[in-house]
């Protein structure tokens, strides 16, 4: 372990503050916007705007301050350590839904369908007589109205190739950095941004064709309600991803990075990797089973 | 100086709880023993793990109390410099492993009891409502709602002037006086020495049916159906009262039971079906304006007083005044259909499952003629009845109603 | 802030002689808005959780006043439940989190001897959010609608019928978990990264441990929330159903999810705490603590075990009976872990040489007071003694024990110990201690008649109640209006200690080890700029 001379410690933080502010307005905007009530949307795309300043500025004065060198390695971990245990809350995030699949499909959904044994089958026999389990589900109540389920083959499986490939280019930007070849180190983030910004659009188109051909939408019960849910949040993440890694690119033009030095561009990286893998889950378990 | 500030301290706190236990009822100190089987094990198992928890406390606090009188700076004693021993340190993870598993297998006896469904005699569907309930005796068809005591309701309003103890006498928890908060209009009659199952749900949000003496709470959860059971031996009233939250009026959801022997039950339900089938006619003949308001006062205090207040006025911000309200002086059918399918997203809900067809008419013509509203209307049961024939269909469409109107829940033959 | 305004009464002697030179505070607001300094963000989440403190109490006396006679006459009923409901939730998440960040922030860095904290804008970031998340929650008792009236525990689908204040609620729940995350984050950075050499992690103090701990617990669980509330918003506003039987889901499954980050969190709650405790004993018995490495692997069990036990909330929900044997015996081994820590405890005291300083008299209160909460707590792990003790008072009674005169006075017992480290100046002993007491005796006779009240048949959550509970209720309440209206007490000896008396020395207290004690009192703004070195005198085990 290094020792803690020379750790950078910033002695005034505005944007922190901007954050929070930017924050609140966002917040409270949506829920009045929810609500109906006056000036929510425009109070949401204030705070909105608010928080995406707050980023640039935040940001752009980490970048700065790390491309005139003054962080230490031990700053260099700190950032490494607080990246990956982000990344972990963002994983238990995704558990929460991957885990409200799980039960309506091990539990909820099979004693409605009166599969469940022991005292759970009266569910059924009661409540729900006639109405038979099977997934897709958008329960006893029909809710939404008929609908298709979302097949593997097709889009969603071009899309696994998409982000399976985009992590390969990914890794090989990241080889290009360390060997310190800036070129290609571009080249292959702009692959890896294009392919992740070709994902999100596939799943627009994706989800326009489940909306208006097939009947599946978010109100489609429960199937719709993780269907939607998962791949949504997921989408996002890729959205945000894809900007992450269109910023670092951005700055590799400016001649930001090194070959010792590019933490921003592996946080990116991890990000990516982690996306990708959520990704993988959710082919596996919305699509595929 | 410091010394004497904490005894005096800890006598005052001898003191106070002196005086304090004197003048409580030590009746209601402990969980009761109960009626059934399952309620006596119930009981012993407390018991049982409570005087573990205290001989546990005691023996702990015990060493505590003893080091802090013999290991006291002041008493000019050095510290020893001990600090780890891996045989203390094994003995007290083995030993408390010991005493739990020592709980734990009498536990999952009584609970494997407990959660035998089989071999009943009887079933009962017992629904939650805000804030009813709602019982179906499904071997005889009969079914009716339970709720709060009108003088209950009456005196538990704010700024209800009843000195409780002189109107509600009575204080004995087991016994059968007529205890605040715990009378409800219909008992719910069961006959005595047979295994009888019941089935909860729930109409709207999670309820829980509970009734002590009989050791049995479950969740009533709306769209799923959970069973329990009880075999009562002894006649009796045995008393509970709804355990989940369940919004502005958990509080006053009470359960009563009264067990009676076999031939009694059968003639209670024999009475039962005749009432009625007598309720149901009422829908079908023309009723006098004067009868309706007259009727619909009562319904108005029994289900709509505790939100909209005995004058209508409502609270405001929370529950709109029917006095003068738009929608009780305006379009008769927005009133009808706000008091019969609720207003989605608030709490007012839907009535339709819950008042007969002769409660609803009434109470619509008391709104609209009661607190200044004179409007001069009359709407009749025959008008409510035809409406509910094309209610039915409204499947799933608003947030509560979406599992109250399943076919299963939807047959409403309500004595009210 | 440039580094021209300084000022500041640190002593000078502390040397520096880096880049970024001698920062004392800057000057007024803006200091405390723009500070990156551990101790100043540490004594801001102290002051905002102490006014919550106050805020939270105000409506727990509005409760037990509603209750002091049966009968309705104070407030409505959805007046009551949402007091009920917002003061779980200040107290959890404003009062006792945010008093638990705020220790950490003041005392990891000088426990480990680090500069700061590792993120040390982030760190901002993570308090300025606090008090703006709270003004949109408790903004929401203000509208038409009322507050969030369902309880702390937010079930669907009574949650889903609150009015215009639900959306505000669910946002300010998420506004919280972003703060607790990143300053989880935080936390875990800062002990992983910032120790100087020489400082293993089985020599860094008990406190330091129960946090990083904590800080996982954080890290796992509150996403987990994040995501269940998520489900509930969407449910109201957008048409999903994951928690409604209709479309296929089920409420009971924001139960689970709830409960998967509901048990841990009253962990959370806890295993700070007892890293106070283990820090305050063995100074006021001038012995090492015993049992340093199985209090460490004790805290791990307890944190591993917390996630398999959380449908012990739900034993009547009607689950399957393997889920409830297998819930019930889970819980039940909690105890083993938490029996660890308290016989340690016990072991250090014993043949120590024991003075009973103010926080050692909060100390011992907690030990004797968690662990009559915690063996009511065992009771409550046995399924069918739990059917009948859920939702009444008994659970009440449970859970204030190891809150209040657990949780609460453990925070009393580490503002006592280290108030004379933060101001420099000692606090009044003779008022502390009356305050310990009266405290002590009101706390009961709050809580305790709570049990009985419980066991003989009254269900929580109810603002009226039948007339044989009535007694034991009246003297709840008078134990309530004893207790609250001592802790002005606690706020007059803050306030005077702050503002003078007998000086401090570093060590503070004559058994105390460790780096903290180490540095002048008060603290200089900046301690360890550079590392210290570790040596056997200054670490804790
Ligand atoms: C700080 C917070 C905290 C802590 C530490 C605990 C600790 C424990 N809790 Fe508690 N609990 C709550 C906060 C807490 N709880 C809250 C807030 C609720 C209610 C939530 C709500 O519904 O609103 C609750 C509710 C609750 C329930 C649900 C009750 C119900 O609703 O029906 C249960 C059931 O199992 C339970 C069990 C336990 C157990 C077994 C422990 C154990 O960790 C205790 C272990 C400690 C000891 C056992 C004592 C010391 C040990 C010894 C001296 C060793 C010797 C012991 C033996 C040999 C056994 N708790
Ligand atoms: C850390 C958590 C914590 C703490 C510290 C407390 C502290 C207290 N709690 Fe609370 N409580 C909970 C967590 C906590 N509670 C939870 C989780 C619930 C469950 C909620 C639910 O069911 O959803 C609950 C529920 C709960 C109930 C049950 C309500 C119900 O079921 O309807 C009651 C009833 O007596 C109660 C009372 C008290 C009291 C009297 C205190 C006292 O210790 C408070 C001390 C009082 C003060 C500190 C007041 C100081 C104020 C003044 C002196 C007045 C001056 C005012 C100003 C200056 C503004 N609490
Ligand atoms: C739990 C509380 C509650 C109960 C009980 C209740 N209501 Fe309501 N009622 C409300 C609420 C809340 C509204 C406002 C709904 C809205 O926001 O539009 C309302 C609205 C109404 C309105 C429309 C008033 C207006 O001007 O908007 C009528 C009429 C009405 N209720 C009749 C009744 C009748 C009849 C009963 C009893 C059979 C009853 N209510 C019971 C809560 C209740
Ligand atoms: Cu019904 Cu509480
Ligand atoms: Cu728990």
């Amino acid at each position: 372990m290094s020792s803690a001379t020379g750790y950078y410690i910033p002695h005034a933080a505005r944007w922190p503050i901007v954050g929070s502010i930017g924050l609140f307005i966002f917040f409270y905007g949506f829920a009045t916007w929810l609500n109906q009530g006056p000036f929510g949307r425009e109070m949401f795309i204030l705070g909105a705007g608010v928080l995406i300043f707050m980023m640039f500025g935040w940001f752009g004065l980490v970048a700065r301050e790390s491309e005139s060198g003054t962080y230490n390695g031990q700053v260099d971990s700190s950032f490494r350590l607080a990246m990956m245990w982000f990344i972990f809350s963002e994983v238990m995030f995704f558990a929460a839904f991957f885990g409200a699949l799980f039960y309506a499909r091990t539990f909820s959904g099979p004693w409605i369908g009166g599969l469940g044994g022991g005292g759970a089958d009266m569910t059924n026999a009661i409540l729900y007589q006639g109405h038979d389990y099977v997934w897709p589900s958008n329960g006893p109540g029909d809710v939404g109205g008929k609908f298709e389920q979302m097949g593997w083959f097709g889009l969603p499986l071009i899309n696994t190739l998409l982000l399976l490939s985009s992590g390969v280019t990914c890794t090989f930007a990241h080889h290009a950095i360390r060997a310190g070849h800036r070129q290609p180190f571009i080249l292959w983030l702009l692959a890896t941004v294009s392919l992740g910004f070709l994902f999100v659009g596939l799943q627009a188109v994706e989800y326009i064709h489940a909306y208006d051909a097939m009947n599946l939408k978010l109100t489609s019960g429960i199937y719709g309600s993780t269907f939607f849910m998962l791949t949504g949040f997921h989408g996002f993440h890729v959205t945000m991803g894809a900007i992450i890694l269109l910023v670092v690119m951005l700055r590799a033009t400016r001649k930001h990075f090194s070959a010792e030095n590019h933490f921003a561009f592996e946080a990116a990286a991890w990000y990516w990797h982690f996306v990708d893998v959520v990704w993988l889950g959710l082919f596996i378990f919305v699509y595929l089973i | 100086m410091t010394s004497s500030v904490s005894r005096w301290a800890l006598l005052s706190l001898v003191l106070l709880m002196l005086p304090l236990g004197a003048w409580a009822d030590w009746g209601a100190l402990n969980m009761p023993r109960g009626v059934t089987q399952i309620s006596n094990e119930v009981y012993t198992l407390h018991m049982r793990i409570f005087y573990v928890c205290v001989a546990i406390g005691v023996a702990v606090f015990g060493v505590m109390i003893v080091s802090m009188y013999l290991h006291r700076k002041s008493r000019g004693v050095k510290p020893a410099d001990f600090h780890e021993s891996t045989t203390v340190e094994i003995v007290w993870t083995v030993v408390p492993l010991i005493i739990l598993i020592a709980m734990a297998i009498p536990a999952a006896r009584v609970l494997i009891k407990m959660e035998d469904f089989s071999d009943s005699e009887m079933s009962i569907k017992v629904t939650g409502y805000q804030w009813r309930w709602q019982y179906e005796y499904l071997d005889s068809g009969v079914s009716f709602y339970s709720q709060l005591d009108a003088a209950h309701n009456q005196a538990r309003q704010q700024g209800a002037d009843v000195d409780l103890a002189k109107a509600f006498p009575g204080t004995s928890f087991h016994g059968e006086e007529d205890v605040y908060l715990r009378q409800v209009d219909n008992e719910l009659v069961v006959p005595v020495g047979k295994k009888i199952r019941f089935l909860h749900t729930a109409a709207d949000v999670i309820h829980s049916w509970w009734v002590e003496d009989l050791a049995v709470k479950k969740d009533a959860i709306p769209g799923f159906i959970n069973e329990n059971w009880a075999l009562i031996e002894k006649p009796g009233i045995y008393r509970g009262k709804c355990a989940e939250l369940c919004g502005r009026d958990h509080g006053f959801m009470p359960i009563v039971v009264r067990a009676v022997p076999q031939e009694e039950f059968d003639t209670w339900i024999a009475d039962k079906k005749v009432a009625m089938a007598a309720n149901a006619a009422q829908a079908d003949r023309q009723w006098a304006h004067q009868q309706l308001v007259a009727n619909g006062k009562q319904v108005y205090e029994a289900n709509c007083m505790s939100c909209h207040q005995a004058e209508g006025q409502g609270i405001p911000g929370m529950f709109p005044a029917i006095a003068g309200s738009d929608v009780a002086t305006g379009n008769i059918d927005t009133h009808v259909d706000t008091v019969m399918n609720g207003v989605a997203g608030t709490m007012m809900s839907k009535f339709s499952q819950v008042l007969s067809d002769a409660d609803i008419a009434a109470v619509i013509t008391y709104q609209r003629n009661a607190f200044g509203n004179d409007t001069g209307d009359t709407v009749q049961p025959l008008h409510i009845k035809s409406l509910r024939m094309g209610l039915s269909t409204d499947k799933g469409a608003d947030l509560p109603g979406k599992v109250a109107s399943m076919p299963a829940l939807n047959s409403n033959t309500g004595v009210n | 802030m440039s580094s021209t305004d300084v000022t500041h009464h640190a002593p000078e002697e502390h040397g520096h002689d880096h880049d970024h030179g001698e920062h004392g505070p800057a000057k007024g607001l803006m200091r405390w808005v723009t500070t990156t300094n551990h101790k100043d963000i540490g004594t801001l989440y102290l002051w905002f959780s102490l006014i919550m403190f106050f805020i939270g109490g105000a409506m727990a006396l509005i409760i037990r006043a509603e209750l002091f006679q049966p009968g309705i006459q104070i407030v409505d009923p959805m007046f009551f439940n949402s007091m009920t409901t917002m003061h779980a939730i200040v107290m959890i998440f404003g009062v006792v989190m945010p008093a638990f960040v705020g220790l950490a922030n003041w005392m990891i860095p000088m426990m480990i001897g680090a500069p700061d904290m590792a993120l040390p804008r982030l760190n901002n970031w993570s308090f300025w959010i606090m008090p703006f998340a709270f003004t949109i929650m408790l903004s929401t008792l203000f509208m038409d609608s009322g507050g969030p009236a369902g309880g702390w525990t937010l079930y669907p689908p009574l949650v889903l019928q609150m009015g215009d204040s639900f959306a505000f609620v669910i946002f300010a729940i998420h506004f919280l978990g972003i703060s607790s995350v990143m300053g989880s984050i935080n936390i875990v950075a800062t002990i992983f990264n910032m120790r100087p050499p020489g400082m293993t992690f089985m020599k860094m103090p008990m406190f330091v441990w129960t946090w990083l701990i904590t800080a996982y617990l954080l890290i796992a669980t509150i996403p987990v929330f994040a995501g269940a509330v998520t489900m509930l918003l969407t449910d109201r506003f957008f048409g999903t159903s994951f928690f409604s039987a209709a479309g296929g889901g089920d409420p009971v499954m924001f139960q689970h999810i709830f409960w998967f980050f509901g048990h841990p969190e009253v962990y959370i709650l806890i295993l700070p705490a007892f890293g106070i405790v283990s820090s305050i004993i063995p100074t006021f018995a001038r012995k090492p603590l015993f049992g340093y490495d199985s209090m460490v692997y004790a805290t791990a069990s307890i944190a591993f075990l917390s996630f398999i036990v959380w449908a012990h909330h739900m034993f009547t929900t009607g689950m399957p009976l393997a889920g409830e044997l297998f819930f019930m015996f889970s819980t039940m081994m909690i105890s083993v872990p938490t029996g660890v820590k308290v016989f340690n405890w016990v072991a250090t005291m014993w043949r120590g040489s024991m003075s009973f300083e103010t926080p050692m008299l909060f100390a011992i209160g907690f030990v004797i007071m968690f662990t009559i909460g915690g063996l009511s707590g065992l009771m409550l792990a046995i399924t069918p003694a739990d059917i009948q003790y859920h939702d009444t008072y008994f659970v009440v009674a449970h859970f204030h024990y190891v809150l209040v005169p657990g949780a609460i006075y453990s925070l009393m017992a580490a503002t006592y110990y280290w108030l004379p480290k933060w101001t420099g100046n000692m606090y009044d002993e003779k008022l502390g201690k009356l305050h310990f007491w009266i405290s002590t005796v009101f706390v009961n006779v709050l809580f305790f008649p709570m049990h009985f009240v419980g066991l003989a048949g009254m269900p929580r959550r109810i603002p009226d109640y039948s007339l044989q509970f009535a007694d034991w209720n009246m003297i709840a309440t008078i134990g309530a209006f004893g207790f609250g209206f001592s802790q002005l007490m606690f706020v007059y000896i803050i306030v005077k200690c702050i503002r003078g008396g007998e000086k401090a020395t570093a060590e503070v207290w004559e058994g105390a080890r460790g780096l903290e004690w180490t540095v002048d009192s008060p603290a200089p703004y900046h301690t360890f700029e550079t590392a210290p070195t570790i040596q056997p005198a200054t670490i804790t085990r």
